[in-house]
């Protein structure tokens, strides 16, 4: 099933939230959704799952407007704080959460057990969410999502307070989930976009500013290349110089002055590395260090949210 | 299954398992057992057999015992943020509004039911009006009816229970008894109309044993205007 996003807009007050964005998720992606805290993230995804009406413009899912109510069933959601009922047992609020979805009796004990297995909550499947830390009231959150198999799936920061480790795992089940599945998660984490998905898409104020896999975005973002090197033997300010001079170089940086490591940005479509090594030969210098410093995300993530 | 019936079975058995449900009924039981029973114009004293008293002591417990189950519906699922996970589940807000007043009405009901007691013990001492006493039985669910009702749209105003409950109470009260007493001050058309919204007193004319439609409409008219406040409030999301 895919997601269709047109037009979409809403207001809270005077403020836009969300400013007339349109994108696809097309079946069977995962989709980043990225940008500042306050952007409309969390807004447009409410739009998607039907909690929120659209001021203007619609969401379709599968062919189907999210106002027909239709929808629903298709739909898999974790809120951004994860809400639960705190006083359930982990097995009653998920035979609660499949029952209400509508499932079928006789399928509910099958499909729990393999809910608890997935999500790693075996150990703690008779005892009360409230009991549970916060990873594995996460993993209930998810499995919640999960229960009445949809295929769609949309995750409001999935993996906000856990610990390193849990980030991971939570994550590995994304990605083997995300294989049958549609799916959009927000994050403010810029590697876990990374990790997980196979688009991104950032937004800022209500509106998209940029939409693609990391690779392309990284091109967009900056045509040069960027070097760490590091020459000994020569003197700083003369290095400096001769390192400027070169004709595919367009700016140097001192990076540590005492160690003669610099950063050396390239002109736009073109590469240094030869143009350095020769220079060292050239000079008998000694080139002990050259790496190529790929654009962060969250340089590029920077460069589009901050104006 | 129906969903309607889901969130009905998850709500009351939530009553149990937090004790709600059992502190509320050694409460009802105990006022409405002490008053029938023990203290006052109680049914020794009277030489009557029927249930008036009980009756009388029952609908003034209701109007305190249903905010206290009604105030916790919505404000607490609002403040905790789980009623968007049960609104984005595949249920319309009708269903999830009915599922609630049926909880707090089956919760009334095994009240209610714990009482049959008394029914049967006085029925031992000699003839009752078995008509009035099932009629008063009637009267007492459609005003609990009526009280969840009023309970669960306050509840959807606000995110605290604490004011959910005290609307709830207000609302109740002005019905039970402000009504009533404006009926009693005032003359003419203006006494007229304030004593037809006066939930007592189509109480007391059901639980007399009059079976009038008039009282039936009264009651069904609250119930319904209420649940649909409480969806058209819970529909509309910031």
């Amino acid at each position: 099933m895919d997601i269709k996003i047109q037009n979409l807009s809403k207001s809270y007050g005077l403020q836009k939230a969300v400013n007339d964005i349109s994108f696809e998720v097309r079946t069977g992606e995962i989709v980043g959704f990225l940008g500042p805290n306050g952007a409309g993230k969390t807004t447009t995804m409410k739009m998607i799952t039907g909690y929120l009406d659209a001021d203007a413009g619609d969401v379709t899912i599968g062919g189907k407007s999210v106002k027909s109510g239709d929808t629903k069933q298709h739909i898999g959601y974790l809120p951004e704080h994860n809400p639960l009922y705190l006083e359930m047992p982990v097995l009653d609020y998920l035979t609660f959460c499949a029952s209400v979805q509508g499932m079928n009796k006789a399928g509910i004990p099958d499909r729990l057990r393999k809910m608890v297995r997935e999500c790693g909550l075996d150990a703690e499947k008779h005892k009360k969410i409230g009991e549970l830390s916060k990873g594995y009231r996460q993993r209930v959150g998810l499995a919640q999502a999960l229960i009445h198999d949809p295929e769609i799936l949309i995750l409001d920061e999935p993996t906000t307070g856990l610990d390193p480790n849990q980030i991971v795992e939570i994550r590995e089940l994304i990605k083997n989930i995300g294989k049958e599945k549609t799916v959009i998660l927000s994050t403010h984490i810029l590697p876990e976009v990374e990790a997980t998905c196979d688009r991104i898409l950032i937004i800022n104020n209500g509106s998209i500013v940029a939409d693609g896999t990391a690779a392309t975005l990284r091109k967009q973002a900056k045509g040069q290349q960027v070097l760490h090197v590091r020459i000994e033997d020569g003197e700083q300010n003369e290095v400096f110089e001769k390192l400027r001079n070169l004709p595919s170089v367009a700016m140097v940086d001192f990076l540590d002055r005492e160690a003669g490591r610099f950063e050396v940005q390239s002109q736009q479509e073109a590469t240094a590395n030869r143009e350095i090594f020769e220079l060292c030969v050239k000079q008998k210098w000694a080139l002990t260090e050259m790496v190529p410093f790929e654009t962060r995300l969250e340089d590029i993530f920077r460069d589009l949210t901050l104006n | 299954m129906n969903p309607t019936w889901v969130i009905a079975k998850r709500e009351l058995s939530s009553y149990f398992d937090s004790l709600v449900a059992y502190i509320l009924l050694v409460i009802f039981l105990g006022l409405t057992g002490f008053f029938t029973w023990l203290v006052g114009a109680d049914i020794f004293i009277r030489k009557q057999v029927d249930l008036r008293v009980f009756f009388e002591v029952a609908q003034l417990t209701l109007l305190l015992f249903i905010p206290a189950i009604t105030m916790r519906q919505f404000a607490e699922e609002k403040r905790t943020g789980t009623i968007e996970l049960l609104l984005t589940k595949n249920v319309t807000n009708r269903q999830v509004v009915l599922g609630k007043f049926l909880s707090c009405l089956l919760m009334v009901g095994i009240a209610l039911a714990f009482t049959l007691p008394y029914y049967i013990s006085v029925a031992q001492l000699g003839n009752i009006d078995h008509g009035a006493t099932i009629s008063g039985y009637l009267g007492l669910i459609l005003l609990s009816a009526s009280y969840i009702s009023i309970g669960l749209f306050t509840s959807t105003l606000t995110d605290n229970q604490v004011v959910a409950f005290l609307l709830a109470l207000f609302t109740g009260l002005m019905f039970h008894f402000l009504f009533d007493a404006i009926a009693m001050g005032l003359s003419g058309w203006a006494g007229e109309i304030a004593g037809m919204l006066s939930l007592s007193r189509h109480f007391d004319s059901i639980s007399r044993g009059l079976l009038d439609s008039k009282d039936l409409i009264y009651f069904l008219t609250i119930i319904v205007l209420g649940l649909l406040l409480a969806e058209w409030k819970i529909s509309k999301r910031r």
